[in-house]
């Protein structure tokens, strides 16, 4: 058996494979872009050292037949880029820095 | 054409049917360990009840070849019967008449069973093994589909709707059961998923098998889609009959009395609650010390293990439980428990099954994946459920009943007929520690001794608040009960409670936190 602690008060009991397996939380860097779903990177619109605004498209990521623009989240600096045009990328990798 | 011709072109025309897709298909699906349509009725249903409606209905395209093919009884037996001498509604798709899949008459046909179990008052059952909609009908499967769907909704709190997954169940197909009261699955057999592990591989280049995405575990251990586990089709018809022998046949009658039974094992309070609060039992052993010969049909034993549901009988009655479980996760809330309990109490409130609750639990889970997965507004549901439920609500608070937990418990706040407690009942805002270490902070800290004015702190919070006591001088409990006198002090209030009236403000419904 294992133990929980509540309120302070540790119980025993036997943990759920739920809980024990839960995804644990890691806190996210603000500046960098994440690929929200599988695809291909079809055009990078940027340069490392470019100066974007607040909704300008950085790049474009092609997943379910769908042109995904990716936008930048804030006034900034690309500060690096980690992926190339044609790259086939996965779920949450890292796509843009952006300072 | 003489009346035997007639006799015996009718009784061709039958057989022809009846053959369904032919005998390889019936031997296929037999070599993968599944029924037939037609056998899987004959199982359910009492023998000889089967009263077949639709046997000659026929599909009306005429795209691609379709009006070259003859698909008998469009791939799904409907019909009415008797289970246990009690009326059901019943259709089983035909995986050997075109993999079963669905086409209009094919939905008219179930649509139809649909109408008469709402009409008349019975419980509809309906065997879903299906490729899913017929692509050949196009957009007419897809009508089929809605109108299923509009009645699984519009019926939904009149009839008990049972879904019983014998096969694949996938896109929209699978919305019918979502929407149903019930889903039984069988082990290896069922298959549940809106899309499927081919979609999922060519578009995410995830890989994983239809067992492990939508199997008949996955549903009842992880997504809490599915209600009842069996390991062969023989075992889940039993689950159904048993089922069914506790409900109403709909929400215009009471469910169906039965002789009363003592229970098997009698209640020993020393021999189940540990001394020490921070230890766990199992609700399980507290609830066949209470009901009619120990009997309790689990319902959704394999997900949510820290809040268990299910049926059972006081006196000859049906009831629905509600029972914390501090054999897992301390039997705290969180956002599965709350769920799973959440629908059970609106299921019963529906069906007129009074509501006993069994308390003991710390408080909710903590967690970030809780907050950000919105325990929140999925921990509301219970509150909400409790609240709207009218019909007789018994709760009986054994240990731990400590702050919102204690609420949302079937509390008396939240409607609870009558609330009793154990001597062992704890009613406070929280444990004894958690407690000292908020109000006594400074004191611990400017303690010489912090260490010895925390237990003492600890003790004197216990003996003051870790009791029924100061709940029932309030009466926010109506009696501490001695836990041998449990059994007849519920049966007792669930006689009084039986013809229970209570005025509601008129509204169309309510808007429950989905």
């Amino acid at each position: 058996m294992d133990k929980i602690n509540i309120d302070f008060t540790e119980y025993k009991t036997y943990l759920t494979k739920k809980f024990k397996y839960r995804k644990r939380y890691i806190k996210e860097d603000p500046n960098i872009i994440k690929a929200i779903i599988p695809g291909i990177i079809k055009k990078i619109l940027v340069k490392e050292g470019s100066k974007v605004k607040e909704g300008d498209t950085v790049l474009i990521l092609e997943a379910m037949k769908m042109s995904n623009h990716i936008t930048a989240e804030k006034d900034g600096t690309v500060k690096t880029i980690f992926v190339k045009e044609n790259e086939n990328v996965k779920r949450n990798q890292d796509l843009i820095e952006i300072i | 054409m003489s009346i035997k011709t007639k006799i015996y072109d009718f009784l061709g025309r039958m057989g022809n049917v009846l053959r369904g897709g032919g005998e390889k298909a019936i031997q296929k699906q037999l070599s993968m360990g599944k029924l037939t349509a037609r056998q899987r009725i004959e199982k359910i249903l009492d023998p000889g009840t089967f009263n077949e409606t639709d046997l000659f209905v026929e599909h009306k395209c005429t795209d691609f070849n379709m009006d070259k093919k003859q698909l008998p009884a469009d791939g799904v037996i409907t019909g009415t019967g008797m289970v246990n001498h009690r009326p059901v509604a019943i259709f089983a798709q035909d995986f050997t008449v075109a993999g079963g899949s669905l086409g209009y008459m094919h939905a008219k046909k179930i649509t139809k069973i649909m109408d008469f179990a709402m009409n008349y008052g019975m419980p509809l059952i309906g065997i879903n093994d299906s490729g899913g909609a017929r692509i050949q009908e196009g957009v007419n499967s897809l009508a089929g589909y809605g109108e299923i769907f509009y009645r699984n909704t519009l019926a939904s709190g009149i009839i008990p709707q049972l879904s019983v997954i014998l096969g694949p169940c996938a896109g929209g197909a699978v919305y019918s059961p979502a929407l149903t009261d019930f889903v039984f699955v069988v082990d290896k057999i069922s298959k549940m998923f809106i899309t499927g592990p081919e979609v999922i591989k060519a578009v995410l280049g995830e890989e994983i098998s239809m067992e492990d995405l939508g199997g008949a575990k996955v549903q009842t251990e992880i997504t809490g889609n599915a209600h009842f586990y069996a390991e062969s089709e023989e075992e889940c018809f039993l689950q159904i009959k048993k089922l069914l022998s506790y409900l109403p046949k709909s929400n215009r009658e009471t469910p169906p009395s039965v002789a009363p039974k003592p229970p098997r094992t009698k209640l020993e309070i020393e021999n189940i609650i540990p001394e020490q609060v921070n230890q766990p039992y199992d609700i399980k052993d507290i609830i066949k010390c209470l009901v009619d010969d120990s009997e309790f049909l689990e319902v959704q034993e394999r997900w949510a293990k820290n809040i268990v549901i299910g049926f059972a009988r006081l006196n000859g009655e049906t009831i629905g439980i509600v029972g914390n479980q501090p054999m897992y996760l301390a039997g705290v809330l969180d956002i599965d428990s709350a769920d799973k309990a959440s629908r059970f109490i609106r299921f019963c409130d529906s069906f007129n099954i009074p509501i006993l609750t069994l308390v003991d639990l710390p408080g909710y889970l903590p967690g970030i994946d809780q907050e950000h997965g919105g325990v929140i507004r999925h921990g509301a549901k219970l509150l909400y459920s409790y609240s709207e439920a009218t019909v007789p609500k018994l709760t009986v608070i054994l240990r731990k009943a400590y702050g919102g937990g204690y609420i949302a418990m079937s509390s008396r706040h939240l409607g609870a007929d009558f609330v009793f407690a154990w001597p062992t009942a704890e009613i406070a805002v929280m444990g004894a520690e958690g407690a000292a270490n908020i109000i006594f902070r400074k004191e611990i800290m400017n303690s010489p001794d912090p260490e010895k004015t925390r237990q003492e702190k600890i003790k004197e919070y216990s003996e003051k608040f870790a009791n029924p006591y100061v709940a029932a001088s309030n009466g926010y409990i109506d009696a501490v009960i001695k836990p041998e006198e449990t059994r007849a002090a519920l049966i007792h209030s669930l006689t009084i409670a039986k013809t229970k009236e209570i005025a509601r403000p008129n509204k169309k419904h309510g808007v429950p936190p989905f």
